[in-house]
């Protein structure tokens, strides 16, 4: 494997700004990978077949002394959820195959005009509805650190990019995990931004309300310097916030010195019961407190009783705004049309329905669509959303306590692949931890914690802070990666079996 | 026990826009059922005192000039279209022979 692949973003692109490397050879590294592992790993959907010219611009723009910016020149994997001119984007569905989006979603313009180079595009569950990827219409992908096992989900295909080395950083959405959760499998790093940080102009809608884009990565700092380049308002999305960030980056780099542990207060919740967790997810996460700990900071128990009807509030709400979103996709105006003969529109929008979209997008829009029923509206989607001031008022009086919570990113290690795709609900479960941040729309970021012992394979711890604070989740990522990764002696992903060649 | 039937199923399908096969309803029918049993527990604190949040930071009276933005050409909105004419979307009939 190519040494350039095993650079984080930021070492990547500060040998891209001395010279020492080309973003043609940084790129084609990348895309040379992706031809060796990609037949195993199905990461991508789709890889750019120009993505070389795109780094040859950067290259000759540099050498013209242009002021590029930080990450200038740095490949970049796509989720296949967040539309692009030049390439397809299908959101893991039939009913999308081969689309061309007319315009890019707000963060893929921005990444580009940072000089981020785009390889391509990445598999995900189906509309990301789905923690597995298996949900994909285009078959699963295969997590890195063991191939029979799922790489989380939605963006599996992201997590499994950066795991994998095909690409050193990777651009992903969170409705209820799906940036987390292949993170915790993986042992990658993601974040979901507070709601409305980053703008979701572009970004194929699942649950409006709920959905985030956010940045993948394999460090704290380049998830933060990611962050950096697609964050701030959009007026193409009126639920983007106005507000000034300050430097992600900066606050990754400041927390790396770890000095942000000293007096620290880290809630851990009580009613969240781990007992049902995988016994080496529990023991990584209590290790990793007892890290912080050691390094000054303040283990603080907070209530938050309301957690327990998150999993439930949140597959009332997502579905019914899902129902809602995908009714766009009606053989219309894009998008797969099934021929009927003699069939009247209505007939035809109903068999391409049923052609484009897979069992669990069915599953979630009927769900909602009863939800939103009258005589039902009340007492599901009316309380679900009672229910979100309830886990609201729960992160409030937590936060008045600790500067941040902590828990296990998801009850267990990586699953097999199939085992848990005809049990809805053993697969829901599967966000327990992370969906309360959706709801409440505030940050949550998961790192790398360690493996477990009994079956070797990465576990994520999560924090989560108030709205706004997302700079607070880097200083305490970034110090907690730095004092895991001294402890093991190198990045995590150092353990990871090679790809493409023998164990 | 949620009343989660086969025709409640087959109706959800229609007002979906679903065309769901006989093995489709039957299996979403115990699907959603064990769902619906599930998250049917939002009820139990949704008291009445408790407001609803749509989104979870609030924002209000968010508006933009009132000029033309970013326009899709009419080349560039029919590009996607399973069937165009004439600039427009092509559609099979829009009613059936029994209306």
């Amino acid at each position: 494997m190519s040494d350039i692949l095993k650079l984080t973003a930021a070492d990547l692109a500060a040998k891209l700004r001395s010279g020492e490397v080309s973003s043609v050879e940084a790129t084609q590294a990348h895309l040379d990978r992706i031809a060796a592992v990609d037949g195993d790993v199905h990461a991508f959907l789709h890889v750019s077949d120009h993505a070389v010219d795109v780094a040859a611009d950067i290259d000759r723009r540099r050498a013209a002394g242009e002021e590029l910016g930080e990450l200038a020149g740095v490949p970049l994997a796509i989720k296949d959820v967040l539309v692009t001119t030049d390439m397809p984007s299908t959101s893991g569905s039939k009913i999308l195959e081969g689309y061309m989006s007319p315009y890019d979603a707000t963060v893929v313009a921005r990444a580009r005009a940072a000089g981020l180079v785009p390889l391509g595009k990445t598999n995900m569950d189906e509309f990301a509805m789905g923690s597995s990827t298996e949900h994909s219409a285009y078959g699963p992908t295969h997590n890195p650190w063991d191939l029979d096992r799922i790489p989380g989900g939605s963006g599996g295909g992201s997590a499994a990019a950066v795991a994998a080395f095909e690409a050193p950083l990777a651009l992903g959405s969170d409705t209820g995990g799906s940036i987390r959760q292949p993170a915790h499998v993986t042992g990658t790093v993601g974040m979901k931004p507070t709601y409305g940080g980053v703008s979701r102009y572009g970004a194929i809608a699942l649950a409006s309300s709920l959905d985030q884009v956010g940045p993948v990565s394999r460090t704290v700092l380049d998830s933060a310097l990611l962050h950096d380049v697609i964050g701030g308002h959009d007026p193409h999305d009126a639920t983007s916030l106005t507000d000034a960030w300050p430097s992600f980056a900066a606050a990754a780099r400041e927390g790396a010195t770890g000095d942000v542990l000293k007096g620290l207060k880290v809630g851990v919740i009580r009613e969240l019961d781990d007992t049902g967790f995988q016994k080496g997810v529990s023991e990584s996460f209590r290790a990793s407190l007892a890290a912080m700990e050691a390094a000054g900071a303040e283990i603080v128990e907070v209530s938050a009783p309301h957690f327990d009807y998150g999993v439930a509030a949140y597959y009332l709400i997502l579905p019914a705004e899902a129902s809602s979103n995908l009714a766009k996709f009606d053989s219309v105006r894009f998008g797969m049309r099934v021929n009927v003969p003699g069939g009247t529109v209505e007939d035809v929008m109903a068999a391409t329905r049923d052609a484009g979209f897979g069992d669990e997008v069915k599953r979630r829009v009927i769900l909602g669509t009863y939800a939103l029923s009258a005589g039902y509206y009340d007492a599901y989607y009316g309380s679900a959303q009672k229910v979100r001031t309830l886990i609201q008022r729960d992160f409030d009086e937590a936060f008045a306590q600790v500067d941040v919570i902590a828990t296990p990113s998801a009850p267990t290690t990586a699953f097999r692949l199939g085992e848990k795709l005809n049990d809805p609900i053993q697969m829901y479960l599967n966000d327990v931890t992370t969906i309360p941040v959706n709801l409440a729309g505030v940050p949550g970021i998961s790192i790398p914690s360690g493996l477990a012992a009994e079956d070797g394979l990465p576990v994520g711890i999560q924090f989560v802070a108030p709205a706004r604070e997302d700079a607070r989740l880097y200083r305490v990522g970034a110090a907690l990666e730095a004092l895991l990764v001294d402890s093991w002696g190198g990045p995590i992903l150092d353990r990871a079996p090679i790809l493409g060649g023998a164990r | 026990m949620s009343e989660i039937t086969p025709d409640l199923v087959r109706h959800l399908g229609v007002l979906a826009r679903i065309q769901l096969s006989d093995e489709e309803v039957e299996r979403l029918t115990g699907q959603l059922d064990a769902i619906v049993d599930n998250i049917a527990k939002v009820s139990e604190v949704a008291t009445p005192e408790v407001a609803a949040t749509s989104h979870p930071i609030p924002l209000s009276n968010v508006f933009r000039s009132d000029v033309p933005g970013d326009m899709l050409s009419l080349d560039e909105v029919l590009q996607n279209a399973p069937d165009a004419a004439d600039g427009r979307f092509r559609v099979t009939a829009i009613l059936g022979e029994e209306q």
